[in-house]
């Protein structure tokens, strides 16, 4: 607690102007001299809070620091100014200009003054403290704004792409912004580095941080092949000028989508989960969080991801998060959430585990920290498309290239590459139902790379390849067109349709979804494509 | 390619639209006239007859959106017979199926339709 006390700090003048006249001519002129601090504790605090009125100092008698330095500097009244039993003033005069002692109509006059001073000193106080606050509202959210705006500056715009696999990330600052970060580093040879971070400390600290470790981090990654010998480069960069107390955890992890391998190293961050069948393990490495000691070393492994499996990266946010008794949502809980987790779907995981955090806090939840999830799944059939570029040579156990053709973009072609797409799938025995959903899925996607793709140019082909495996069937379809993002595969809304509302077409992809297994999209170098994934583990997509 | 036709046909209290071919953008013209045929004499149900039909794409759904559209407008019921198992699927994925009743012949559709009490 502390004891707000002003001191008015005045001499008193002779009210009657022939006294004052004549006393002014010949005592001391009147002065100001300087406020004391008076402590919270301070004996005499006490004293005045129960005091009558006005309090002659010299008669006191206490073991009181302020009431010594009172009396040094000749105070000879005090009338404490009172507010709801809080002392939040006081009034102090020196000696009389006339030398005489103060009167009874003087004390009666002071303590009229002090009632009449104090709520208006009361408000005044009041005032300023609001004022001071909202300063301090102001220079805390602009803080705030600055240390988000360097955030969501450095973090990714967009998701990789890589065939046969899905990524998903997701990125919730606490409202006092902390210093999570993640990030995606191409590589050579299509591999992909993976950052998942956390700055200790928040706002623009930690932010400043956490862009200057991304920036080595990147450097690093693209002259270094090892995992730990890039923790162990940051590490070295950043120990000289990280600020005190600060330190950063981070995973980093290099996957080779050709063959599912993933070679990673940890910083201290917490251990991701690799969703293998129905059980979730910790990948495990162990390393020193990054700016703490020099010439740290770091521990580096290898795993294989193999087509269903899943990799949750996260942050201490998510773990570290309580519900309204208290209980934290621990590191137990979300592994065997990732492990009972039904669905490969990568952006589905992530959307599982929120949901599975917001029914654990309930409504009312404030979030502490920020939460940050980074999920990369392996499709079943990664290696089809992966293998089916490099034209892998045919083999029963071994995805081989089915058909392969190029097509004009003229409207009805749709229906030619349903049709050669049928003859090459041909020998797979495929159930009729199959077939039929296959070819409609074939249809739309060759439909939307050239109208929306190549604009019904002729001249521009779409390029079709078929690649078949025991396991499964991929179609990919690639225009000619710019990248771009395709029309929502969400179903279309009928009733406004029929209402005359929106257009009555609006339904490719809608289609194309809902006929396939998996429909990925990757926009790359070479143009836009629609891939298509039948599995052909169910009996009922092959036929008797 | 099937090129697309349709023929109208009025039975008592029905008028029937038998569709050939596939149904396309190519076909947006051909339909739609057939439909206006159709609904000349302000029949209350109209039977749009698929056996015939070996291919409908999403430009094919877009059609016969519209032609529902302008079915409900005029208060008119709209019906589809002859559809294979596949488009079926195709017609309650998009919900089709909860707008218009689909029967699996002609005969059928017209007996429904009687039972319903729509004519």
């Amino acid at each position: 607690m502390t004891v707000n006390v002003q001191t008015l700090w005045r001499t008193v003048r002779r009210r009657r102007a022939a006294a004052e006249k004549s006393e002014t001519a010949v005592g001391p002129r009147p002065q100001i001299v300087p406020v004391p601090e008076i402590a919270p504790n301070d004996p005499l605090v006490a004293y005045l809070q129960s005091a009558a009125g006005a309090v002659d100092v010299d008669r006191l008698d206490l073991d009181s620091p302020a009431l010594r330095e009172l009396k040094a500097n000749s105070v000879k009244m005090v009338v404490p100014l009172v507010s709801q039993g809080e002392l939040i003033g006081l009034l102090c005069l020196g000696p009389r200009l006339s030398q005489q002692e103060y009167s009874a109509d003087d004390r009666n006059l002071l303590n009229n003054l002090a009632t009449q001073a104090t709520p208006a000193v009361r408000v005044a106080q009041l005032v300023r403290q609001q004022q001071r606050e909202a300063q301090e509202r102001e220079r805390i959210e602009h803080e705030l704004q600055v240390a988000r705006l360097i955030q969501h500056t450095l973090l990714p715009k967009a998701l990789p792409e890589r065939a046969g696999w899905q990524l998903a990330a997701y990125y919730q600052p606490a409202r006092e912004v902390g210093g999570d970060f993640y990030d995606f580093i191409e590589l050579p040879d299509e591999k992909l580095g993976i950052v998942v971070g956390d700055v200790t400390d928040k706002g623009v600290p930690a932010a400043l941080v956490m862009a200057t470790t991304r920036s080595v981090m990147r450097a690093a990654a693209g002259r270094l092949d090892s995992p730990g010998e890039v923790l162990e480069r940051v590490n070295e960069a950043l120990c000289p000028d990280i600020p005190e107390n600060m330190f950063v955890t981070c995973f980093f992890a290099v996957l080779d989508p050709a063959t599912g391998s993933l070679r990673y190293a940890n910083a201290g961050h917490d251990l991701p989960y690799r969703r293998h069948g129905d059980e979730a393990m910790e990948l495990r490495a162990t390393g020193m969080p990054l700016g703490l000691l020099p010439g740290m070393k770091y521990e580096e492994k290898e795993t294989t991801l193999e087509p269903g499996d899943s990799l949750l990266m996260y942050s201490d946010g998510l773990v570290e998060a309580h519900d309204p008794g208290g209980d934290m949502f621990s590191f137990p809980r979300l592994r065997s959430l990732v492990g009972e987790y039904a669905s490969g779907d990568s952006e589905e995981l992530v959307d599982y585990l929120l949901t599975q955090l917001s029914q654990f806090t309930g409504p009312q939840w404030e979030q502490e920290d920020d939460i940050t999830l980074v999920t990369i799944h392996c499709s079943t059939s990664h290696r089809s498309a992966w293998l089916a570029d490099s034209d892998a040579p045919g083999d029963a156990d071994v995805p081989r290239l089915l058909a392969e053709f190029e097509l004009p973009s003229e409207p009805g072609n749709e229906r030619i590459a349903m049709q050669k797409v049928h003859e090459a799938v041909a020998p797979l025995s495929l159930s009729e139902k199959v077939m039929d959903k296959l070819g409609t899925a074939v249809a739309e996607a060759t439909m939307n790379a050239m109208e929306h793709g190549n604009k019904y140019q002729a001249d521009k082909q779409v390029a079709v390849k078929v690649i078949g495996s025991d396991d499964a069937v991929t179609v990919r379809i690639t225009d000619q067109g710019e990248p771009h993002i395709p029309e929502a595969s969400d179903a279309p809304d009928l009733d406004a349709k029929l209402a005359g509302m929106q257009t009555p077409r609006g339904w490719g992809l809608f289609l194309i979804k809902n006929m396939v297994d998996e429909m990925n999209v990757i926009n790359d170098e070479t143009g836009h494509t629609i891939e298509l994934i039948v599995n052909l583990k169910g009996d009922e997509n092959v036929a008797v | 390619m099937s090129p697309f036709d349709a023929q109208v046909r009025r039975e008592p209290d029905i008028v029937v639209i038998d569709l050939h071919g596939e149904i396309n953008s190519f076909a947006e013209a051909a339909l739609n006239a057939a439909y206006a045929e159709a609904e000349a004499t302000n029949p209350p149900v109209i039977l749009l007859n698929f056996s015939d039909v070996d291919y409908i794409n999403s430009t094919g759904i877009a059609l016969i959106v519209g032609l529902l559209a302008r079915a409900r407008a005029a208060r008119r019921r709209l019906l589809a017979c002859g559809l294979s198992d596949h488009y079926v699927e195709i017609f309650n994925i998009t919900r089709l199926a909860d707008f218009m009743t689909l029967f699996p012949d002609e005969s059928s559709a017209l007996t429904g339709a009687l039972s319903e009490g729509t004519v």
